[in-house]
């Protein structure tokens, strides 16, 4: 079984800071950590290949130090990755991105199951998952929490919407997005992360993906970010203290005031 | 922008169906098609001896753009009812129709709803466009994206927007690749520029820490997920003047989706929707201390939600967990029991309205983002707080 997983390196934790004269958030001193969805798509994608043999790829698209979240992936289990890196790619929208990374899937080819994480955490849009089954025209399962089974040419698995859980069984090749349910990421090994060191990554640029670059980068973007800006968000809140008896009196007031009750 | 085929040059010669790297080309009924799959990238156009295929200019895009014309919400169904995103929607359409005189389409699939759509037309919606088929019965992306497309495609929309529910954020992201445009995902809010027209689109990023405003200038339609309750339920017009369009599906759905199984999740309301939520956290001890929660989410009319600690700790299911990994909320009123607050937690629930917190840590950082911060022992307060409330429900 050939298993495709995309990753994406994001700046780590949420509090981000914008230049205010160029209006892009700085990223300098900020750590990058893989975005943490990505991680059980991650160790879903080496737990099918435990189960059902067949290798791991990681693909993602960014900067040249994306590299290094492709070799924490490899750490972790995975076998192959590959980098798509070129500055036509910057400035690319969820539809650009979804279309330069199934460019580079289909580069990777004869796959069975792409995984993605259920979204970001920088951009949380959920759009590229998606995107990417359109462009390669398979059908995909968004918020997939376990994945039962995988024969002949089937996959069945769990999802998970707002409140209530579905089995579903669709053909292969499939793209599923996955949540934090589905499994716990696991702790490289030391062989891992020795072998994620010393392999190859490959850089495919523009001209490696057999595209139209007209559909790359800005050019290729139909959204437009216009303005940015930081929120603070603080409440003018007030703190109590006291007898338990007061303090639930208060909340009760607050309520009442509230029209709750 | 489109390959064009010029028929009277083509000689069905065949080389652009084996040459297309996407299959995007067939042979049928004696005719090149070229079907969705098409990707622009005018190999055909190259490989093609006659000059029988042609790529329309990039010019004619904004020519194109003024075809497209209506604001149109899609109307989330569910169990047999018009779900109540689908008249926050509404409302949204109706705020940007006061700037933007277009009409208002709401856009419906199921099967045995057309009378509940007149719910729609009461408050605002000027046309319909329904399909009714059994396909429709069980949510699935394919089946739902392909038939908003082939709407989008027939009616040349200008706006489309769509709750950013789980619903919402699975299924629209496709329709926009297919039709090819922008998508902004999870809006807080949306507004028409006064001097360009076009859909300004506010979407928070970063948990929330970073907002952006964003525009689809070229490409239409220009298409948006908001979030839920941010736009109030729209309310009864007094002159109402709507039609349905009932809508045939004449081609061919792909469904190659086959749903097996569906269980409701025990217990959890939609934490989306809920007006209140209480969460419990770490400070709960254990797992059966969850029934205090539920308790006083039951008599508030409320949905249970959790902390990230809670879940992982197995004492409730990741269905209710609230944060960055699980649910982004903004109720009424949300209620912290014993949550210390990680950031990753405030991601999810920063923006609701008014945030009551109880934590035994006056430097919870909870408290930082609390309306009523209550330093207080949660096994304290809330079994008082419970049996008051009881009282009150008892003699109201």
């Amino acid at each position: 079984m050939k298993i495709i997983v995309c990753i994406k390196q994001v700046p780590e934790g949420l509090d981000v800071k914008v230049d205010p004269v160029t209006k892009r958030i700085i990223r300098e001193g900020v750590k990058s950590i893989i975005n943490p969805y990505d991680l059980y798509a991650i160790e879903e994608g080496i737990r099918l290949k435990e189960r059902f043999g067949g290798e791991v790829w990681i693909i993602s698209m960014g900067p040249l130090q994306a590299e290094s979240a492709i070799r924490e992936a490899i750490a972790m289990g995975a076998d192959y990755g590959v980098l798509l890196s070129d500055k036509k790619f910057a400035g690319s929208d969820t539809l650009a991105t979804s279309y330069i990374l199934s460019l580079g899937i289909k580069k990777i080819g004869n796959f069975d199951i792409i995984i993605c994480g259920r979204e970001t955490l920088d951009g949380s849009t959920g759009q590229v998952g998606p995107g990417i089954a359109v462009h390669l025209g398979i059908p995909y399962i968004c918020y997939v929490s376990k994945i039962i089974d995988i024969s002949e040419n089937k996959i069945i698995c769990k999802r998970l919407m707002e409140d209530y859980y579905e089995t579903i069984k669709t053909d292969l090749p499939v793209l599923i997005t996955v949540v934090k349910e589905i499994n716990e990421p696991r702790i490289p090994s030391l062989k891992n992360m020795l072998r994620a060191k010393k392999i190859e990554i490959p850089i495919w640029k523009a001209e490696d993906l057999n595209g139209n670059e007209e559909f790359f980068g800005q050019d290729g973007s139909p959204t437009k970010v216009i303005d940015v800006w930081t929120q603070i968000i603080k409440k003018e809140g007030r703190q109590i203290e006291g007898e338990p008896e007061k303090l639930a009196d208060e909340i009760i007031n607050e309520l009442k005031k509230i029209g709750v009750i | 922008m489109a390959i064009k085929v010029i028929y009277e040059k083509c000689t069905l010669c065949g080389l652009c169906v084996n040459e297309c790297p996407f299959g995007a080309i067939e042979i049928k009924e004696g005719k090149i098609v070229i079907n969705e799959k098409c990707t622009l990238c005018g190999l055909c156009v190259k490989v093609c001896v006659s000059e029988a295929l042609i790529k329309e200019e990039k010019e004619k895009r904004e020519e194109k753009v003024k075809e497209y014309k209506g604001i149109w919400f899609f109307a989330e169904t569910k169990d047999d009812r018009i779900a109540s995103i689908s008249f926050e929607m509404l409302n949204a359409s109706k705020k940007l129709k006061r700037k933007l005189n277009q009409e208002i389409c709401g856009v419906v699939f199921g099967k045995n709803i057309k009378d509940k759509v007149s719910s729609l037309i009461k408050k605002g919606a000027e046309k319909i466009y329904l399909i009714e088929d059994e396909i429709f019965c069980n949510f699935n992306e394919e089946v739902y994206s392909e038939a908003l497309s082939y709407l989008i495609k027939k009616y040349k929309p200008n706006i489309v927007i769509a709750g950013a529910t789980m619903m919402g954020r699975s299924f629209i992201p496709s329709v926009a690749v297919k039709v090819k445009t922008g998508l902004t995902a999870d809006c807080t809010d949306v507004d028409i520029d006064e001097n360009t027209g076009l859909l300004i689109q506010t979407r928070p990023t970063f948990g929330g820490n970073l907002m952006a405003k964003i525009i689809c200038e070229k490409h239409r339609p220009q298409m948006a997920t908001i979030r839920p309750k941010i736009f109030e339920a729209a309310k009864d017009e007094e002159n109402i003047k709507g039609e349905i369009i009932e809508e045939k599906i004449n081609f061919e759905i792909k469904n190659r989706f086959e749903i097996c199984e569906r269980e409701k999740v025990a217990n959890v309301v939609d934490l989306q929707e809920a007006e209140i939520i209480v969460s419990g956290g770490r400070g709960l001890k254990e797992g059966k201390n969850f029934e205090i929660i539920k308790e006083l989410a039951d008599l508030l009319n409320g949905a249970v939600g959790a902390s990230r600690a809670a879940v992982d700790s197995g004492w409730i299911g990741y269905p209710h967990q609230v944060g960055q990994t699980g649910k982004t909320v903004k109720p009424k009123i949300y209620i912290a029991c014993g949550i210390s607050g990680a950031i990753q937690h405030l991601a999810g629930m920063q923006t609701s309205d008014y945030i009551i917190a109880i934590n035994k840590d006056p430097d919870a950082p909870i408290f930082k983002v609390a309306n009523l911060g209550v330093v207080g022992d949660i096994f304290e307060v809330l079994p008082i707080l419970i049996k008051k409330l009881k009282e009150i429900k008892g003699g109201g």
